[in-house]
Formats: structure tokens, sequence, C-alpha cells
């Protein structure tokens, strides 16, 4: 017997298994757990379906992206809802770009990195690139699918216990669910603002965003990421420039 | 379609594909595209990136000043009060998301039961 019979190359199945395993063990299950109990609190005080919700958090599969279409589709225009929308998700350019080079193999085309590109938010994507260089290339791709689908029936599965305990509670704790998502995103973006320049955004937007709000300023969220973050770089570049 | 469409006007699925989906998605799909040519360090992708993080901030901001709901009804100084306990603990605690998460959810409990809501 040959070490290659003893041990054989392990299935597609097997690698989606361990990507979910790695999912649910994962430290960040916890934080999103208690965003998405929080976006299912927020969908029921915006009085929308439970099905809504869920289909809107396997089509958008972003916290903060979901958090702004429930909580300006009742009042905004549409245009202004998709412009926010979009700002917010930028994001998913680079790190789309930085993930797939890791998954591509030489079988296979194009086509089976359209669920991994779907599946790729913060979490999915922080998990994936720590834990895709230790597997063989042709697991990755089952793997993360595994990571990205465990991660969102997390999602799902919580997002479903807000939106049916909000219905329920007494106002103080429907209003602590309340408070879990803009915590969890006050910490968890705070946790992955490591450089100069993301500290400077998210704080001037903090600042920003409430200046033009109470001026009642038209898109505001628009404004405020513009503004703010046009800021951040440009004192990020000076100081890159004075080195 | 008009501009100044709401909701109301085309319904909440329509709504939640053309004002959610699409525009959020076409980031990832704009990324499968790219792939091989951007650096992650161009300064386009950076400042975007600077844009994309206030206007998180943004939303934060307006989820604990202008809350509706339930959380609305709890006084503003209580919500941004917890807030600031809550980031205070995640500092100390070596940047626990956790700790921080744990303490805000308290601090407003707390707040509310003696500050009234």
């Amino acid at each position: 017997m040959t070490a290659a019979e003893t041990t054989p190359p392990r299935s597609t199945m097997q690698a989606f298994r361990d990507g979910l395993v790695a999912a649910w063990t994962s430290v960040f299950v916890l934080v999103l757990l208690g965003n998405y109990v929080g976006i299912g609190a927020l969908a029921y005080e915006f009085g929308f379906s439970l099905n809504w919700m869920l289909l809107s958090t396997v089509l958008v599969w972003a916290a903060p992206a979901q958090v702004i279409l429930i909580s300006t589709l009742n009042t905004a225009t549409l245009i202004e809802v998709a412009l926010a929308v979009t700002l917010s998700s930028v994001r998913f350019l680079p790190m789309v770009v930085a993930l797939l080079p890791m998954l591509k193999t030489k079988e296979g085309g194009p086509g089976r990195l359209v669920l991994p590109m779907h599946l790729t938010a913060i979490s999915v994507w922080v998990e994936g690139m720590r834990l895709l260089p230790g597997r063989p290339a042709p697991e990755r791709v089952p793997f993360y699918n595994g990571l990205g689908i465990g991660l969102l029936a997390a999602a799902c599965l919580a997002s479903v216990i807000g939106y049916v305990l909000a219905a329920r509670l007494p106002t103080i704790l429907a209003a602590a669910l309340l408070f879990l998502t803009p915590m969890a995103l006050l910490m968890s973006v705070s946790r992955n603002s490591k450089t100069l320049i993301d500290k400077l955004a998210f704080g001037f937007g903090l600042v920003v965003g409430p200046v033009l709000a109470a001026h009642k300023v038209g898109l505001d969220l628009m404004w405020t990421g513009l503004i703010a973050g046009t800021a951040a770089y440009v004192i990020h570049r000076i100081r890159e420039a004075a080195r | 379609m008009n501009m100044a469409a709401t909701m109301m006007e085309i319904g909440p699925i329509f709504a939640l594909i053309l004002v959610g989906f699409l525009p959020n998605e076409v980031w990832r799909v704009l990324g499968l595209m790219l792939v091989s040519g951007l650096d992650e360090d161009s300064q386009i992708l950076v400042w975007v990136r600077a844009v994309a993080t206030a206007m998180l901030a943004g939303v934060l901001a307006q989820l604990v000043l202008s809350s509706s709901g339930a959380l609305g009804t709890v006084p503003v100084g209580v919500r941004v009060g917890a807030a600031l306990l809550g980031f205070a603990a995640f500092l100390i605690g070596k940047r626990s998301v956790f700790l921080g998460v744990l303490t805000g959810e308290l601090a407003i409990v707390a707040g509310a039961l003696v500050f009234g809501t």
C-alpha cells in the first residue's frame, strides 16, 4: 500500500464541510450573530416582512448596506438609497480582487468563482485570507464556499431570532437588541481600522455625519463619506509626502 | 422611472433588488472582472476605502443619535453614554469586540432603567 492510497485526495464535500466547521468555530460568528440579531430587530421595527429580511440577507449579504437599506427605504428616495448602499459597499471591490487569485486553479472556468465572489463579506474574507493558504489549491473553492455559507446561515438564523424577539420583548429589551447593530459596527470597524487613514476617516465621519444631519443636508450620508473620507485621504497624503 | 420615486411606488421586493442587491453586488462583480489588473494599494482605492469608512461612521452616528422604534424611547444622552462606555471597555479590554458590545448593552439597559424610556 502506497502513501497515496492511505491518504486519498479529500473530496469536494469534505472540504466544504471543513469550511462550515471553520465558520461556526470562528470568532466572527459571535460578532455576526450579534449584528444580525440587531438587523432582524431593525427590520421588524421598520415594518418589513420576515421573508423580505431573509431575502435581503441572502442577496445583499453586507450588514452595513442592509442597515442602510432597512432604515432608509421607508423615507428616502430610491436613488438616495441606492447611492448610500453602493457607497457603503465599495470595499468589496478590493476585497474580491485580493481574494480571487488564491482560488484560481487550472481546471474550471470563471463560473466557479461566482459563488465565492457573492459570499465575500468582511467576516468571510478575513477568515478566508487567514485559512486558505493552508489548504491545497483544489480544495480552496469548496472550503471558501463552506465558510461563506456557514456564516451566511448563522446570520439568517440570528436575524430570524432578532425579528421574532423584537416583536415579543418588552420595550427596554427591544431597545437593547436594536442597540446591538451600532455597537457591533462601532467595535468591528474600530478593530479593523489599523492605519491612520482608516482611523481618521472613521473619526471624521462620526463628527461630520451628525452635523450634516442636524442641518438637514440632502444626501447627508453620501456627503459625510465624501467630505470626511477625502479629508482623511488628504491628511494621509500630506503625511506620506512629509516622509 | 422617476428619480424621486420611493419604495411605496414599486413595492418592497423590487426595491430590494433595485436599490439593495444591484448597487451592492456591482462592486463584487467589478472585482471579479478586474481581478488581475488592480493594485490593492492604488491611490484611488485608498481614497475610496476612506470614503466608505467615513460613510459607515455616518450610518453608525445616525443609528445612535436619531434612533427610531424601541431604541428611540431611550433618551439620547443614555444612548450616547452607553456607546462611549462600550467603546472605553473595548479599548481597555485589548480591543475585544465582545467586551465592548457587552458593556454597551449592559450600560443601555441600566441607563434606561435609571433614566426611564
